[in-house]
């Protein structure tokens, strides 16, 4: 499992925003993950999708990683931001923007 | 109401003291997902709806995690999804 948790780990680390989810970013697999694109596809953000449903012991690494237990979930410059519920809170009460901004990631912004 | 949903239910009402909660099965909007092998009739996805004192001061993700923890033998067991609204007394919620 610590092969899993390093692969985790450098995605997080190496890519300034990583959604693991289930499908890709150009088709989703899953309702939830599906709000996720859609809310930073909005944004105008950069991000590395990764699918958990491509590989099992990454689907079950990522639940232990970060200690939650369903996916998608949303990493900012190495830091668990949230899954799908709290990445809608905080997009609706306008805070995810500023959570991008002051990590230093351009939000090219539709709005 | 299923067992599953009977089981949330119980655990919220005696583990949090809520002033307000709803657990809502959302399972039917969910039917034909995953090649159909779920077919909306089941106890698969859940919506739980929590106003409690215990949450005033708890970051969004630390809330989520006490409900996550305090429902982890149901999303081990048979609990597909778990959508999350947890709020504190002070805080306004639309339902």
């Amino acid at each position: 499992m610590s092969g899993i948790k390093d692969f985790i780990d450098q995605e997080v680390k190496a890519n300034d925003v990583v959604l693991f989810m289930k499908g890709t970013p150009g088709f989703p697999q899953c309702g939830f993950s599906g709000q996720v694109v859609q809310i930073l596809d909005y944004l105008g953000v950069d991000y590395k999708g990764v699918n958990v449903l491509a590989d099992d012991e990454i689907r079950q690494g990522i639940k232990e990683y970060s200690n939650w237990p369903t996916v998608p979930q949303l990493y900012v410059k190495g830091e668990f931001v949230g899954g799908c519920d709290i990445v809608r809170e905080m997009f609706q009460a306008g805070e995810l923007q500023g959570h991008f901004e002051e990590k230093g990631v351009s939000v090219k912004g539709a709005a | 109401m299923g067992p599953l949903e009977e089981r949330i239910t119980r655990k919220i009402q005696e583990q949090l003291s809520p002033t307000r909660f709803e657990v809502i099965n959302e399972s039917h909007l969910h039917a034909g997902h995953q090649g159909g092998a779920m077919d909306g009739t089941g106890e698969t996805h859940f919506r739980v709806r929590v106003i409690a004192a215990s949450f005033t001061g708890m970051s969004r993700v630390d809330r989520h995690r006490a409900l996550n923890e305090l429902l982890a033998d149901e999303l081990a067991g048979g609990v597909h999804a778990l959508a999350l609204e947890p709020a504190a007394p002070s805080e306004n919620v639309r339902w």
